[in-house]
C-alpha cells in the first residue's frame, strides 16, 4: 500500500517536472533561436552562492558544535595527548583556511556577477602575490611537519625494556591474545602447527613457550601507567588492531609481525566513572577489511591498576597453553571455548555464519 | 611543426577541402559510429560508457548506504532483485563488501579515469591544438574497445554466483588472493584482474596517443606556452598514467601468479579455512607499495583533467585571463612530479618502517603547497571579473569549494602521527569523496555542460541544469561533512554495521540523514540524465561559439565534421586568455586572431609581433 503511494507520488512529481520543463522550453523557443541573455538567472545564481555560504556555514557550525561532544572520544593513553592536541591545532589552522577561502570564493562570486556595461579587470598575473601565497603555505606546512615528526618519532620509538608484552593475533573473525608468562618472552610459533586446539601454532618444544598463557576469550587485561607493548600478527589475511580510546592502530599482517606500544592512563573503572557509564568498556576493533565478519571483530581490553593486574596474571598464569594442549589433545571443548568465535559474540550472529 | 600539419592535411583532404562534408558519406554506419577512428566519436563513446558506469556505481552506493542508514530495517523488497544476497530482508555482509568494492572500482577507474580522460582528452586535444585528429586514430579506437571489453568483463562479474570482487577497491592480498577467505576472491577477483589488465592496456593506448598528439600535432604558432590549461592538464595526466599504470599491471600480474600458479609474492605463513598453506616468504606490504605507487598518481589522474577543465571554464565565464597562467602550469608540473613520491602515506600503519613514515609525511605535506596555489589562483581569477553563471560555471565554482574542503583534511591525514587514529575511518572516506569523488564529478559535469554544444551542436537546458546543480551541491555537503564527525569518533570504514560496538553505537540519526541525502543526490542525477538525452535530440541549436570563448574548438563549425576544420587549419597567434583586454572592442580575442588586427589592445611587448 505504502509502496504504491510512494510510487504514485514519485510518478506525479516526475510528470509535473516534465510539464514545467516543457512549458519552459516552449516559451524559450518562442523567444527565438539560442541567444543567451545574461539576466535574472545570473542574479539568482549569484545570490544563491551567498545564501549557500550563509546557510551551509551556519548548518556546519551548528552541527559541528552539537556533535563535538559525541565525536571526541575520551582519551586514555599518554601519546594520545600529543596526538589530540596536534589534531585540534591542525583543525584550527585548516578551519581558518577553509573559512577564509570560502568567504572569498562565494563573496567574489556574488560581488563580481555579470553587470551590463561592466568590463572585467584584465589582470593576468602578479609575481609578488604569487610568491607570497606560495611561501606562506610552505612555512605553515614546514611547522606542521616538524611537530608531526617529533610526535611520530616518539610514538614509533622502540618500546622501553620494562614494557608488558601482549601478543594480539587477528584471524577470521576474532582476536586471540597471548601473554608471555614469567619469562616475559613469547614462545616460538609456526603456522603449520596450527590446528583446532593449537590456535596460535605454538611450538611446545620451545622452552619460552612453556609459560605462555592466553587471555579469556572475550577480554584481556593490561596494567595502567606502565608501557604496554602489543606484538601484533595475523594468521590468515590482514587485519588491523584499533584501540580508539588509546589512539592506537597497527595492521596485523600475515608473515610480518608488527608492534605498537603505549601507556594506558586510565583504568576501565576510572573511565566508567568519568563517562558516567557503568558499562563502559575499552573496545578493540578491526580496521582492515578482512571478510564478512570484519565489522564484528570485537575484543574488550580491560585496564587495571597494576596490583589488580598482577592478581589477574597470577590467576590466569595457571592456565598455560602447554597444560591445556597436553591435557586435551586434538578435540577438547576447553580449547574450543578458548578461541573460536567468542570475540564476535555480541556483534551479530550473521558474521560467524560462514 | 608546420610540415607535420601540411602533410596531415593533405592526407585527410587531398584537395576537396571545400566539399569536406561529402567525405563523411563514404563511411558506413559501423565505421562512422561504432568502430570509428574519429576522436569526437570516440570521446562520445567514452562519455556514454562513463555515464552508464556512473549510474551503476551510484546505484550500488545507494544500496549500501541504505544498509548503513537503516541497519535494523529489513529490505524484503530487494529480494526479487538481489536473490540470495538478501536473506530475510538482511543484506549479506559479504555482499555489502562486494558493493563497496565494486562502487570504488567503478567510480575511480571506469568513471573518473576512463570516462573523464577518455571523453575530454579525446574530444578536446585535437580541437584545442588545431589538429585534424589524434596521432593514431586506430590506436585511439583500440583504446576504447579495450575499455569496452574491460567493462563487459567487470559488468559480467557482478552477476557471478560467488559475487564480484569484495576485498576493497585496493584489493589487498591475502584477502584478494584467497577464495577461502571471502567468496568474492574466487571467480569475481579473477575477472576483476583480467578486466583491470585490459583497462590498463586501454589507458596506455590512449595515453601514448594523447602525449604524441600534444607534442607533435599542435598547429602553427601554438607553442607549449600558448596551450590552454586543459591541454596541459590532459598531457600531464597522460604522462602520469603512462608511468603509473604499468606498475599496477605488474602488481596485478604477480597477484594472478599467486592466485593461480602457487607463487608467493604476497603470501606467507597463512593458515586459513582449517588448512596451512605452503606459501612462504611473500610480503603483503609489497603489494601495497606497488598498488599505491599507482594509486596515489591515480588520484591525480582523476583530478588533473578537471583542474584544466575548471581553469578554462572559470576564465571564460569570469571574462578574465586565468590568474597566474605560468604558476598554474608550474603547480600542475609540481603536483605531477610529487604525486610519485607520496604513495606510502596510505601505509603509515601498515607495519612499514616508521622512518619511511617520516619521509613520506614530509613529501606529502609539500604537495599541499602547489594545491593551495591553484586554489588561490582560481579565486583571484574571479576577483573583479564579470561572471556569467552558466551551469558549467556553477559547477566550476563549486569544484573549487569541494577541492578546498576535501584538500584541507589531506593536511591532517598526511601527518603520520594524526593518521594513526584516522586511518581507515570515515574521516578518510570524507576526505577523498570531497577532494576526489565530488570535485572530479563536478569538474566532469562542468565539462559536459560547457562542451555539450560542440559535441552535439545543441544546447543543454539551462534551468534544469541549475536545478541539478543546486540539489547536487547541497547534498554533497550534507553527505560528506557529517562523515568527518563520524570519522573523528573513530568509525571504521567498510563496516556492515557499527551497532555491535558500544564505542560506535551512536550517530545513528546522522547516518540515517546521510543516507537520505545520498539517495536524494542520486535521484537528482536523473535530472541531468534526462536533460542530457533530451538535449541531444531536442535541445536548442547552438551557435559556433556560444560562450564567447577564445580557444580553437570554437572556431570550428557547429557540428565539426571529420577533420574538424572544413578549410585549412587555424593558425595561433596568442595565448588563450585574452579576455576583457583593455582597448579591445569585444571582451574576448580568440587565439587565431593576429596581433595585426588588434592594434588598439596590444600590450607593449606584443607590438613587435603586429
Ligand atoms: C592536499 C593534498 C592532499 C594530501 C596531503 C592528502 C593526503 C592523504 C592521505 C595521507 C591519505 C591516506 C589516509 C589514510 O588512508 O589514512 C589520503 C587518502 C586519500 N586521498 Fe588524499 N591527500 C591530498 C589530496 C588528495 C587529492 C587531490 C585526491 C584526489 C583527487 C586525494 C585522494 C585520496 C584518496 C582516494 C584517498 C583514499 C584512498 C583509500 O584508502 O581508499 N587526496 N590522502
Ligand atoms: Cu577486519
Ligand atoms: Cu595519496
Amino acid at each position: 500500500m505504502i509502496t504504491i503511494a510512494v510510487a504514485l507520488s514519485i510518478l506525479l512529481l516526475l510528470v509535473t517536472l516534465y510539464l514545467l520543463f516543457k512549458i519552459q522550453v516552449l516559451a524559450s523557443i518562442f523567444k527565438g533561436s539560442y541567444r543567451r541573455d545574461i539576466g535574472t538567472s545570473n542574479k539568482v545564481n549569484a545570490g544563491l552562492f551567498l545564501a549557500f555560504l550563509v546557510v551551509m556555514g551556519a548548518l556546519f557550525v551548528w552541527s559541528f558544535a552539537s556533535s563535538k561532544e559525541e565525536m571526541t572520544l575520551p582519551l586514555a593513553s599518554e601519546h594520545g595527548i600529543a596526538i589530540d592536541s596536534m589534531f585540534w591545532l591542525t583543525m584550527a589552522i585548516i578551519g581558518f583556511v577553509f573559512v577564509l577561502t570560502h568567504i572569498l570564493l562565494f563573496v567574489y562570486s556574488y560581488k563580481y556577477q555579470h553587470k551590463e556595461g561592466k568590463r572585467a579587470y584584465y589582470y593576468p598575473h602578479n609575481n609578488k602575490i604569487e610568491i607570497i601565497w606560495t611561501v606562506i603555505p610552505a612555512v605553515v606546512m614546514a611547522l606542521l611537519v616538524f611537530s608531526g615528526w617529533k610526535t611520530w618519532a616518539k610514538i614509533t620509538s622502540p618500546a622501553p625494556d620494562n614494557a608488558v608484552v601482549v601478543e594480539v593475533m587477528g584471524k577470521q573473525f576474532n582476536w586471540l591474545i597471548r601473554y608471555p608468562g614469567a619469562d616475559n618472552k613469547l614462545g616460538h610459533v609456526k603456522h603449520t602447527l596450527i590446528d583446532a586446539t593449537n590456535e596460535f601454532g605454538i611450538d611446545l618444544n620451545d622452552k619460552n613457550a612453556q609459560d605462555d598463557f592466553p587471555a579469556e576469550p572475550s577480554a584481556f587485561h593490561v596494567p595502567k601507567g606502565v608501557p604496554v607493548l602489543l606484538k601484533i600478527r595475523a594468521r590468515d589475511v590482514i587485519h588491523s588492531v584499533f584501540l580508539p580510546h588509546f589512539r592506537v592502530k597497527m595492521d596485523a599482517v600475515p608473515g610480518m609481525p608488527t608492534s605498537f606500544w603505549f601507556i594506558p592512563t586510565k583504568t576501565t573503572s576510572e573511565m566508567q566513572s568519568e563517562t558516567g557509564n557503568a558499562n563502559f568498556q575499552y573496545e578493540l576493533a578491526c580496521t582492515e577489511v578482512c571478510g564478512r565478519g570484519h565489522f564484528a571483530m570485537k575484543m574488550t581490553m580491560i585496564v587495571d591498576e597494576p596490583e589488580e593486574y598482577q592478581k589477574w596474571v597470577a590467576a590466569q598464569q595457571q592456565k598455560t597453553f602447554s597444560t591445556q594442549l597436553q591435557a586435551a589433545p586434538a578435540d577438547s571443548t576447553a580449547a574450543v571455548a578458548l578461541n573460536s568465535t567468542s570475540g564476535a559474540a555480541g556483534a551479530g550472529a550473521t558474521a560467524s555464519k560462514q | 611543426m608546420s610540415s607535420t600539419d601540411i602533410s596531415l592535411h593533405k592526407d585527410v583532404h587531398l584537395g576537396h577541402d571545400d566539399h569536406h562534408d561529402d567525405h563523411d558519406h563514404d563511411q558506413s554506419f559501423i565505421e562512422k559510429y561504432i568502430f570509428s577512428q574519429d576522436h569526437k566519436v570516440i570521446a562520445k563513446q567514452f562519455l556514454f560508457a562513463g555515464i552508464f558506469w556512473a549510474v551503476i556505481g551510484g546505484l550500488l552506493s545507494s544500496l549500501f548506504r541504505m544498509q548503513l542508514g537503516f541497519p535494523e530495517a529489513t529490505f524484503t523488497f530487494l529480494e526479487p532483485i538481489l536473490g540470495k544476497w538478501v536473506d530475510g530482508g538482511k543484506l549479506n555482509p559479504e555482499f555489502y563488501l562486494a558493493l563497496v568494492t565494486m562502487h570504488g572500482t567503478i567510480m575511480v577507474f571506469f568513471v573518473l579515469t576512463a570516462g573523464l580522460s577518455g571523453t575530454f582528452s579525446n574530444f578536446l586535444i585535437p580541437l584545442q591544438i588545431g589538429a585534424r585528429d589524434m596521432a593514431s586514430g586506430f590506436m585511439n579506437m583500440l583504446s576504447f574497445w579495450f575499455f569496452f571489453l574491460a567493462s563487459v568483463i567487470m559488468f559480467y562479474s557482478l552477476f557471478l554466483e560467488t559475487g564480484p570482487a569484495a576485498g576493497g577497491w585496493t584489493v589487498y592480498p591475502p584477502l584478494s588472493a584467497l577464495p577461502q577467505a571471502i567468496s568474492g576472491s574466487g571467480a569475481g577477483m579473477t575477472m576483476w584482474l583480467v578486466s583491470m589488465a585490459l583497462f590498463i592496456v586501454s589507458q596506455l593506448l590512449g595515453g601514448v596517443n594523447y602525449i604524441t598528439t600534444v607534442i607533435n600535432m599542435r598547429t602553427r604558432g601554438l607553442s607549449m606556452t600558448k596551450l590552454p590549461l586543459t591541454i596541459w592538464a590532459f598531457f600531464l595526466t597522460a604522462v602520469l598514467g603512462l608511468l603509473a599504470f604499468p606498475v599496477l599491471f605488474s602488481a596485478a600480474l604477480l597477484l594472478i601468479f599467486d592466485r593461480s600458479f602457487g607463487t608467493s609474492f604476497f603470501l606467507s605463513d597463512i593458515y586459513v579455512a582449517g588448512e596451512a598453506l605452503t606459501h612462504t616468504g611473500g610480503s603483503p606490504v609489497l603489494f601495497q607499495h606497488l598498488f599505491w605507487f599507482l594509486g596515489h598518481p591515480e588520484v591525480y589522474i582523476v583530478i588533473l583533467p578537471t583542474f584544466g577543465i575548471v581553469s578554462e571554464i572559470i576564465a571564460t565565464n569570469s571574462r578574465k585571463p586565468i590568474f597566474g597562467y605560468r604558476a598554474m602550469i608550474g603547480s600542475m608540473l609540481g603536483i605531477a612530479l610529487l604525486s610519485f613520491v607520496v604513495w606510502a602515506h596510505h601505509m603509515f600503519v601498515s607495519g612499514m618502517n616508521p622512518f619511511l613514515g617520516s619521509v613520506f609525511m614530509f613529501l606529502t605535506l609539500i604537495i599541499a603547497v602547489p594545491s593551495a596555489v591553484k586554489v588561490f589562483n582560481w579565486i583571484a581569477t574571479l576577483w573583479r571579473g564579470n561572471i556569467n553563471f552558466t551551469t558549467a560555471m556553477l559547477f566550476s565554482v563549486a569544484f573549487v569549494s569541494l577541492f578546498i574542503s576535501g584538500g584541507v583534511t589531506g593536511i591532517i591525514l598526511g601527518n603520520s602521527a594524526l593518521d594513526i587514529q584516522l586511518h581507515d575511518t570515515y574521516f578518510v572516506v570524507a576526505h577523498f569523496h570531497l577532494v576526489m569523488g565530488s570535485a572530479a564529478f563536478f569538474g566532469m559535469y562542468a565539462g559536459v555542460y560547457h562542451w555539450f554544444p560542440k559535441m552535439f551542436g545543441r544546447m543543454m537546458e539551462e534551468k534544469l541544469g541549475y536545478l541539478h546543480f543546486w540539489i547536487t551541491f547541497a547534498c554533497v555537503y550534507l553527505i560528506f561533512m557529517p562523515m568527518h564527525y563520524i570519522g573523528i569518533a573513530g568509525f571504521p570504514r567498510r563496516y556492515y554495521t557499527w551497532t555491535g560496538f558500544e564505542t560506535f553505537n551512536k550517530f545513528m540519526d546522522m547516518n540515517t540523514f546521510i543516507t537520505i541525502a545520498a539517495i536524494v543526490a542520486f535521484a537528482a542525477q536523473f535530472l541531468f540524465l534526462f536533460n542530457f538525452i533530451y538535449s541531444i535530440f531536442r535541445g536548442r541549436r547552438a551557435t559556433e561559439n556560444p560562450w564567447k570563448s577564445n580557444t580553437l574548438e570554437w572556431t570550428t563549425p557547429v557540428n565539426p565534421g571529420h577533420g574538424n576544420w572544413p578549410g585549412p587549419l587555424p593558425v595561433v597567434y596568442r595565448w588563450p586568455y585574452d579576455y576583457s583586454k583593455p582597448g579591445a572592442p569585444e571582451d574576448f580575442i580568440p587565439q587565431n586572431v593576429p596581433f595585426s588586427q588588434t592594434q588598439s589592445s596590444n600590450l607593449p611587448h606584443e607590438r613587435d609581433t603586429e
